[in-house]
């Protein structure tokens, strides 16, 4: 495996009661790359498989089918290696009930060789204050926050965060965004989940959009948003029109498609050309384009587009 | 790799606009990686006292390991209604009351801490960082140890000032109490491992008074029913109870019957354990 890979899953396929009638394929043949060194953003609603994917990478579950490495080795058969290099923040709870928010931090701690300093890092996270509060007394928030510390304390080369700003208030979740910032400057590989479209795009080198177990779309948040020269062209119209008739019409390397019914999106150097092109082609089909208009797209549209729903917040 | 003054990601805190190079800045937080296990011994100590503390600090552990047993002592001994078969009370009470403490630290404080910590991700975020699973097992077992040399130690005093006179070698005592730890502790993790945290809790407190009862902890095992006796001699609590009971009261050598239940039981809950314990 190239060593530029700090993640690597090729076709993975992950199905919950697989014997019974009501079988899950949280992750069906999904494929993804995690370059070293950056952060990359699983993006997707609930239930769309991310969770599943990365305690697969974490060495908690074990694939039904397809490849998984991380930093090179198999997340199953060389746990006890990849452990200490592997920092890992759970979606929630992984805290003894009764111990303090500082206590919890010391042990993990002390399983490391050169881990943080526990006093320091409490306070990088804001927690100080409660560092001798039991976890059953501590907020959602500060849970996260202690939780995304624990990922940290072992100075790992890779860390996996599972909704990290899950439950957090603005400032808190601004406060994530820089330690995340600041993990990748350190040459941290970062990968997280999030359904935020904002979080993914502010944070992300690499977005892939997950849904049903399957990978929608991945790239930079620039590529998937089309910036620079690409944009796109969106109208309404009575649903089902034949749109590979459509894009005949158009210039070559231009893309048609529908999203949902009656929704149409064209891809590709939006030009006076290309406009002239798509209302020619209505008008020779007696068709009338409504809402037509030529926008840069956001990342939520993408999410949009690629679904056929919008993205719970 | 702990290079002092090289200028790592950004400022903690205040922006120091243009901070002088090192003098008497506070090191910033230094993310860079620098991964590795910590050697075996101190995450060793590093649970055992974490367990150790978590337990000492439960009220209803103290409780259960300490008020209920010493409490029962010095009930029964000043209460004379108990059928000790003609010896003195506190010659009877002390064995058994020793099986007690036994049984609740490994066997019910230990199942419900290990249910709990199971439900609550505990086991499956440990799974996660370096430290390996013979480590944290080994850790919880040294910290009931050490709740156990607290409570035996309390109990030997209490039975002390109540005027018991012990038989029998140390040693017989010290290898049942050993062995009926390991098989309660098997129990425990079998349950906590298996059962769900809500489940384990209220079986582990019935387990508990139930093995109280028919366990020969206070009640002589003769004096049950005869098929409730033959029940009772299977058990665990009733093999600690009666074969420290032979030692220290009767002062005779090691109960080879009581010590043989013990290890069956020992054996069987940890292999039984190990097949199926989850981890979350």
């Amino acid at each position: 495996m190239a060593d530029d890979l700090a993640v690597e899953v090729s076709d993975l396929v992950k199905t919950y009661w697989p014997r019974s009638n009501r079988a899950v394929h949280a992750v069906n043949h999904l494929s993804l790359t995690v370059a070293t060194g950056s952060v990359t953003a699983l993006l997707g609603p609930n239930g769309a498989g991310k969770t599943t994917t990365i305690e697969i990478c974490e060495g908690f579950r074990r694939p039904d089918a397809g490849r998984v490495r991380v930093l090179g080795l198999d997340p199953g058969r060389d746990a006890s290696v990849l452990r200490p290099r592997v920092g890992v923040m759970l979606q929630s709870g992984g805290v003894y009930p009764g111990a303090r928010a500082g206590e919890m931090l010391a042990v993990l701690a002390a399983h490391h060789r050169n881990p943080l300093d526990v006093a320091a890092l409490l306070e990088r996270v804001g927690m100080s204050e409660v560092a001798r509060v039991p976890y059953r007394r501590l907020s959602g928030g500060q849970r996260q926050r202690l939780s995304l510390a624990m990922a940290l304390v072992g100075r790992p080369e890779l860390v996996f965060l599972d909704e990290p700003t899950a439950g957090l208030d603005v400032q808190a979740r601004r406060a994530t965004w820089e330690l995340v910032e600041e993990l990748r400057a350190s040459g941290v590989t970062v990968v997280l989940t999030t359904h935020a479209m904002d979080e993914a795009e502010r944070l992300a080198d690499h977005v892939v959009i997950v849904d049903h177990g399957k990978v929608l779309a991945a790239g930079s948040p620039a590529e998937l948003t089309s910036g620079g020269a690409k944009g796109e062209l969106r109208f309404r119209a009575p649903a089902g029109l034949d749109i590979d008739r459509l894009a005949l019409a158009l210039p070559n390397g231009t893309i048609a498609k529908e999203g949902p019914p009656g929704r149409y999106v064209v891809h590709g150097d939006i030009d006076p050309h290309l406009l002239a092109a798509v209302t020619a082609w209505c008008a020779s089909n007696g068709v009338m384009a409504e809402d037509l208009q030529v926008e840069q797209r956001s990342l939520e549209d993408v999410f949009v587009e690629l679904t056929g729903s919008a993205l719970r917040p | 790799m702990t290079d002092a003054g090289v200028p790592i990601g950004k400022q903690t805190g205040k922006p120091t606009g243009a901070a002088e190079p090192d003098a008497g800045v506070r090191q910033p937080l230094d993310l860079r990686p620098a991964p590795g296990a910590a050697s075996r011994w101190s995450m060793l100590r590093a649970q055992t006292m974490i367990e150790l503390k978590l337990t000492l600090r439960r009220g209803e552990s103290v409780l259960l390991t300490l008020a209920i047993p010493v409490g029962l002592l010095l009930f029964f001994t000043a209460v004379d209604v108990l059928p000790t078969d003609g010896g003195r009370s506190v010659d009877f009470l002390v064995p058994g009351v020793l099986a007690l403490a036994v049984m609740s630290t490994a066997f019910t404080g230990q199942a419900i801490a290990t249910g709990f910590e199971r439900s609550y991700g505990v086991l499956k975020r440990l799974g996660a960082s370096p430290l390996p699973r013979s480590i944290l097992l080994a850790g919880k077992t040294l910290a009931v140890v050490a709740v156990e040399i607290i409570q035996v130690a309390v109990v030997v005093a209490v039975g002390f000032a109540l005027g018991w006179h012990p038989h029998g070698w140390p040693l017989w005592t010290g290898l049942l109490l050993l062995v009926a730890t390991v098989a309660f502790c098997g129990l425990g993790l079998l349950m906590a491992g298996t059962l769900r945290a809500e489940a384990t809790l209220a079986a582990a407190n019935g387990v508990y008074l139930l093995l109280l009862l028919v366990g020969g902890v206070i009640v002589p095992l003769s004096r049950l029913p005869g098929w409730l006796e033959a029940v009772g001699r299977a058990l665990p609590t009733a093999a600690a109870s009666d074969g420290l009971r032979a030692v220290l009261q009767d002062g005779s050598g090691l109960p080879a019957g009581d010590l043989a239940v013990l290890c069956a039981w020992a054996v069987g809950s940890l292999v039984l354990a190990s097949r199926t314990f989850k981890w979350e």
